[in-house]
């Protein structure tokens, strides 16, 4: 083997906001250990200011991204596959770091990732047809409802699931047309990182998807409590009093949340309810006449 | 010239009110163990009846009673049988709708023409369009065996006491929840009318429970540890409240908030159709309405012309009786409720707006505000901002459809919005860009039961009526 004795290159691990890959803005770094406790790598810890310049992306990009066509935002959802396709090995090699499972695990983990966005790619011209209708009302009037894009959502993925569950959180998000911040496992944040490197290459519009590594409890509660936020994933967190804090939070701008689900399973295929969490119902009345 | 009226009173004969009323508790109207209340015509500030203050002891049997109605009772009932009750409630209140029409304008002041055609066949047709649903919730789209949530505590507001009620109970019972209802304190009136018409429709113990009461018992139903999810409809900040309230419990949530809807008209509208659309969309109810077109956003060019031509039809509003059948504009609410409207409107010409009003004669008796329209008004003044709930319009002016979004997205609110133009490409792109929950176009606050109604942003979340509000009511499908 040539590589075996040429040194690496190595990578610095940064945060993913605005389609750039800054620092941290507090200069702080975290040891990413894999479930030795050995050391991977030093990745940036995000602040409670680096959220708030997130929000400023986020809202940015939800000022384009919901403009898409439905056709436009399933291209880009594919074109995410097709990017995270090419850097399978790499995945599966950050997962198996990460959650230390077998090469079998991660691939299957990596492979169900790559289709998650598939599913949800295929949905974005489609939920509208599923979650909106006509509506037959008595009288002489023309009306309708459709679901539009909640805004800027704030999610927090699941500690568990490094890929998998952060795919499972962001797809559904984006795929109606809203932005997100969210913020990664905090034990095994590489592979999000490396996901953070697809989606800088896949046609996602900069500040659509921000992915902020650190330490909720540290991050959330400014995002709960910032009013350009509409709406927070409480996915990854899994303290009580934490989800409470932030939910007495949200209720300052009368956000949405969805709460941290109990047992979430993650290779089942997923429901509507996550489609559903981050959209609002628009009903349109127009009068019948000649 | 102006046409005399001569009056045309509604009889009172029809309606039977108690003196003192209970609690409606598992099927039976039961003593409260509050210290009771009184309840007023705000017309007359007369004294209709005394009614039972709910305390905890009576929330608990309220929720107890619910509870043993779910489990024993109606989560085990087919959802055909469950429609069937719900078919006879709606059957009930259409026999029974000049009564509740009567009543309801004695207790709430609003005029009897739009709570005997609006109020009344709405509540009405709300049971029926949900009693059909009870046994097909497997087709709504969510999921093959959607299931029911439990207990529900509701909480309601003033303003369309009955028709309120009907929001949140046909689709609680039609998904198979039970239910404890709190009416607003100063209008329970319809609501224990409702309670004899369950008792008629021989409704299952337990399965309907109304308690009578304030904030606080509001509060402690909202806080019952057996309570499985909350409805509320009313101001913001008690919804802010209620969601901080039920913060880390399992309790699901569904709130419908307050509103300050622009009501935009463009330069080719029909100007005579969209002044009548103004009227409706802030005078109707008295503006008691969370989704008021408060915000009258004119193209310049037509300003001035549709200002005169809304002042014409202003004067030919007739306030005054509600029990009159000629009557427009009824009775505010309550004294406090005139207070904030005096506050706000006072505000406006502090801030400097134009105020005006058609010349009309104000009842020594009863709480009662003149049609009101402020000119000159600017985005950063509080008439343009907070919500009034009176019958007072605000307007403002713009010059390109980007401007008219802007303005009208420029709120934390989100519940309605108003288009006027006769160029269906600029209402469809108008629907699209402004951020509220419902949006009528050439036309103004329609309901129907068949159509969901709910708010963006500050006004709330969660949908009531169309198949979207029976999702409120049932487990999600969620694995994850």
């Amino acid at each position: 083997m040539i590589g075996n004795d040429r040194v690496e290159v190595r990578k610095t691990h940064k945060l993913f906001v605005g389609g750039a890959f800054p620092r941290s803005e507090s200069g702080r770094t975290y040891e990413a250990t894999n479930s030795q406790g050995e050391f991977l790598a030093n990745v940036a810890k995000a602040s409670r200011k680096d959220a708030r310049d997130a929000v400023l992306a986020a809202r940015t990009g939800f000022n384009s991204w919901s403009k898409a066509t439905a056709y436009n935002r399933g291209q880009v959802l594919y074109r995410i596959a097709e990017v995270m396709e090419g850097r399978k090995d790499q995945f599966i090699s950050d997962i198996q770091d990460a959650e230390a499972v077998s090469a079998k695990k991660a691939t299957h983990q990596t492979d169900q990732a790559i289709d998650r966005v598939l599913w949800y790619a295929g949905w974005a011209d489609k939920y509208a047809q599923v979650l909106g209708n006509t509506n037959p009302v008595s009288g002489p009037f023309f009306n309708f409802s459709i679901p539009e894009p909640t805004g800027v959502v704030a999610a927090v993925a699941p500690a568990d699931s490094s890929l998998l569950g952060l795919i499972s959180v962001i797809a559904p998000i984006i795929t109606s047309g809203n932005s997100v911040i969210v913020i990664a496992s905090t034990a095994s944040p590489i592979p999000a990182i490396t996901l953070s490197e697809c989606l800088a290459t896949s046609d996602v519009i900069a500040g659509n998807i921000n992915i902020l590594t650190g330490d909720p409890a540290e991050i959330m509660p400014s995002l709960a409590s910032h009013g350009d936020v509409n709406a927070l994933d409480l996915t990854g967190i899994t303290d009580p009093e934490l989800q409470k804090a932030l939910q007495i939070e949200a209720a300052g701008t009368v956000k949405r949340v969805r709460s941290a689900p109990v047992n979430p399973d993650w290779q089942a295929t997923p429901s509507l309810s996550r489609l559903r969490a981050f959209t609002e119902v628009k009903t349109v009345w127009h009068p019948l006449g000649m | 010239m102006t046409f005399q009226y001569a009056p045309a009173p509604e009889s009172t004969a029809i309606v039977n009110i108690n003196s003192s009323n209970d609690l409606f508790i598992n099927g039976e109207f039961t003593p409260g163990h509050g210290n009771p209340f009184k309840t007023i015509n705000p017309a007359t500030e007369e004294v209709l009846a005394e009614i039972a203050h709910a305390n905890e002891e009576d929330v608990n049997a309220a929720v107890m009673a619910a509870r043993k109605a779910y489990d024993k009772t109606w989560s085990k009932m087919s959802g055909r049988d469950r429609g069937k009750y719900l078919f006879r409630i709606a059957r009930l209140i259409q026999e029974r709708s000049r009564e509740l029409a009567v009543l309801e304008t004695l207790d709430n002041g609003k005029p009897i023409r739009e709570s005997r055609d609006v109020d009344v066949p709405i509540a009405a047709a709300h049971f029926f369009y949900h009693a059909g649903w009870a046994d097909k919730l497997e087709f709504a789209g969510y999921g093959d065996n959607p299931r029911p949530l439990g207990v529900v505590a509701q909480v309601i507001p003033w303003n369309f006491p009955l028709l309120m009620l009907a929001w949140k109970i046909a689709p609680a019972l039609a998904t198979g929840n039970t239910v404890v209802l709190k009416p607003a304190e100063t209008t329970s009136l319809t609501a224990l009318l409702f309670a004899e018409i369950c008792q008629q429709a021989d409704l299952p113990p337990g399965v309907v429970n109304i308690i009578t009461g304030a904030g606080e018992t509001g509060r402690m139903l909202v806080a019952h540890p057996d309570v499985n999810k909350v409805a509320f409809t009313g101001s913001t900040a008690v919804g802010q409240a209620i969601q901080r309230q039920i913060a880390g419990t399992h309790k699901r949530l569904t709130l419908e908030l307050g509103g300050k809807a622009a009501n935009i008209v463009f330069d080719d509208a029909p100007i005579d159709q969209a002044v009548e659309g103004i009227v409706n969309g802030i005078f109707f109810n008295q503006g008691h309405v969370c989704c008021a077109g408060s915000r009258l956003l004119l193209q310049e060019s037509i300003a001035e012309q549709t200002i005169d031509s809304l002042k014409r039809r202003l004067v030919t509003l007739r306030l005054g009786d509600p029990l009159d059948k000629n009557t427009d504009i009824g009775a505010i609410n309550s004294r406090e409720q005139l207070d904030r409207i005096i506050d706000l409107t006072k505000s406006g010409e502090d801030e400097g707006a134009q105020r005006w009003s058609p010349d009309c004669v104000i009842p020594q008796k009863g709480f009662w505000f003149a049609p009101t329209v402020f000119t000159n008004v600017t985005q950063a003044h509080r008439i343009a901002r907070e919500e009034i709930f009176g019958p007072v319009l605000s307007v403002l002016t713009f010059r390109t459809p980007d401007e008219a979004i802007e303005k009208a997205n420029n709120t934390p609110y989100g519940l309605s919005a108003g288009i006027w133009t006769e160029k269906g490409s600029r209402i469809l792109a108008m629907a699209n860009k402004v951020r509220a929950g419902v949006v009528w176009a050439n036309t103004f606050n329609r309901f129907d039961p068949t159509s969901p109604f709910g708010g963006y942003k500050e006004s709330g979340f969660g949908r009531e009526g169309g198949v979207q509000g029976l999702g409120a009511y049932l487990t999600s499908e969620e694995t994850s």
